[in-house]
């Protein structure tokens, strides 16, 4: 028994797999801008919001920890229109990951948030800094500093979640796979190309954060 | 045209999430395994050990879960064998599970202080027993939550079995969807029975990290 594989037949189709890695790369570019803004705010909330806010976020958070992400995307993309909601598949995808981000960006913030040393809010404050500054300023540079490698993983994993999103016909680059498979009937290539751009997207986005942090996000 | 109750569409879910909680353990069980078994190879310094695991777990948590499956899928098919989505499922599962627990754990051995293994050494103890009498034991005890909080991670993964046509719960979720017109309903039904499977884990992983780190207080 031979098994005969021809990767020939992918990699002429690199346009669609370029378009695909755009679409993957630009999905997870605006979850991990809005969605660390949502982590942001609800990690505030959690720590220091009035109680029914810290309940709302706490519930957030725990819905989404707790359910696929797979579900998440279906019931926002196949469950909304029937209550009016009308989404393209790949607003459905962008929603879907900002809130499956920003709950975990939530619970790895405040952990960063929750081990800001006393001292240092006190004096923040008695620079008579006010509520908002002290938190901007003071105590989230550091926080984010802090649990920025465990950011950094989330996001990747986002990333590599967003694989799902195909399966809403969102032209990400498993869905791309998903394309040149059924038109070259070399299945088992298509996917092995796209598993190892996949592959090498993760690591190029790990180091490209690990990178950035630090110079454009909360300062050396 | 037949009209579905409320109690069709959870009885049926109900009946489906079954083969979620037996694919969830059949792959702890499995993934815990070939976990077990690149930990020792690991921790034996066999030579090419270290490197290799390294690949693997780099490879699966480096990949999308879903790419994995697809390739068991029709990687399986590729040998010739008609590949049941049983096969492909519990396979791709497995590996996957078994490369973020040997990692886990592997942090949890590191944790052991250096002199535990020496002192072992000294009593001119083998490394099966080195690591059976001494290091083991208390790196299980520190192991326990993230591999209990792992769990969940496996549950919402076999998810992703639906994709390639394993019916479980989100894939029966789907075939009940396309007949009720009911998808909110539906999908709203299915996210409260994985978070019914998943919050009581995640809950008692938190309370055994919160005694374990009392304990060490």
């Amino acid at each position: 028994m031979s098994i005969a594989l021809d990767f020939g037949a992918i990699l002429a189709q690199w346009p669609f797999l370029l378009k695909g890695v755009a679409w993957t790369l630009g999905l997870t570019a605006i979850a991990m801008a809005i969605g660390m803004l949502v982590g942001i705010a609800c990690a505030w909330a959690r720590a220091s919001g009035p109680a029914w806010l810290r309940a709302a976020a706490g519930a957030y958070v725990e819905m989404i920890r707790n359910t696929p992400f797979i579900v998440q995307l279906f019931f926002i993309f196949f469950g909304l229109p029937s209550m009016g909601v009308k989404l393209t598949p790949e607003l459905a995808s962008v929603i879907a990951m900002v809130l499956n981000l920003g709950a975990y960006a939530t619970e790895i913030i405040r952990a960063g948030v929750e081990a800001t040393p006393r001292g240092q809010i006190e004096a923040a404050q008695s620079l008579a800094l006010d509520r908002v500054q002290v938190f901007t300023r003071v105590i989230l540079p550091p926080s984010l500093k802090r649990v920025w490698p465990a950011l950094v993983s989330q996001i990747v994993i986002v990333m590599l979640g967003s694989a799902v999103c195909g399966q809403i016909a969102t032209e990400e680059l498993s869905y791309a796979a998903n394309v040149i498979s059924a038109a070259s009937f070399r299945t088992f290539e298509a996917y092995i190309v796209a598993t190892l751009i996949y592959l090498l997207l993760a690591i190029g986005l790990r180091r490209l954060l690990n990178w950035a942090g630090p110079r454009f996000i909360f300062g050396r | 045209m037949v009209e579905f109750t409320f109690w069709d569409i959870l009885r049926n879910l109900l009946l489906a999430a079954r083969w979620t909680v037996v694919l969830s353990l059949i792959a702890f069980v499995g993934g815990g395994l070939v976990g077990a078994l690149l930990l020792v190879a690991r921790l034996s310094k066999l030579r090419g050990a270290e490197p290799l695991v390294g690949g693997y777990v780099q490879l699966f948590q480096g990949t999308p879960l879903l790419m994995q499956l697809f390739l068991a899928y029709f990687g399986i098919a590729l040998f010739g064998i008609q590949a049941s989505v049983w096969v492909a499922a519990t396979l791709a599962l497995t590996l996957y599970t078994s490369a973020f627990l040997t990692e886990i754990w592997r942090g949890c051995v590191a944790a052991i202080p250096k002199g535990q293994w020496e002192a072992a050494q000294s009593l001119a103890m083998s490394f099966g027993e080195q690591l059976r009498h001494v290091v083991l034991p208390q790196a299980l005890r520190i192991a326990i939550p993230p591999t209990v909080g792992f769990m969940v991670q496996v549950i919402k993964g076999t998810a992703l079995a639906s994709v390639v046509g394993f019916v479980e719960l989100t894939r029966a979720g789907n075939m009940i969807s396309n007949v009720t017109y009911q998808p909110f309903t539906v999908f709203a039904c299915v996210a409260l029975l994985y978070f019914a499977l998943c919050y009581p884990i995640s809950l008692y992983a938190k309370s055994l990290e919160r005694k374990i780190n009392a304990a060490r207080r």
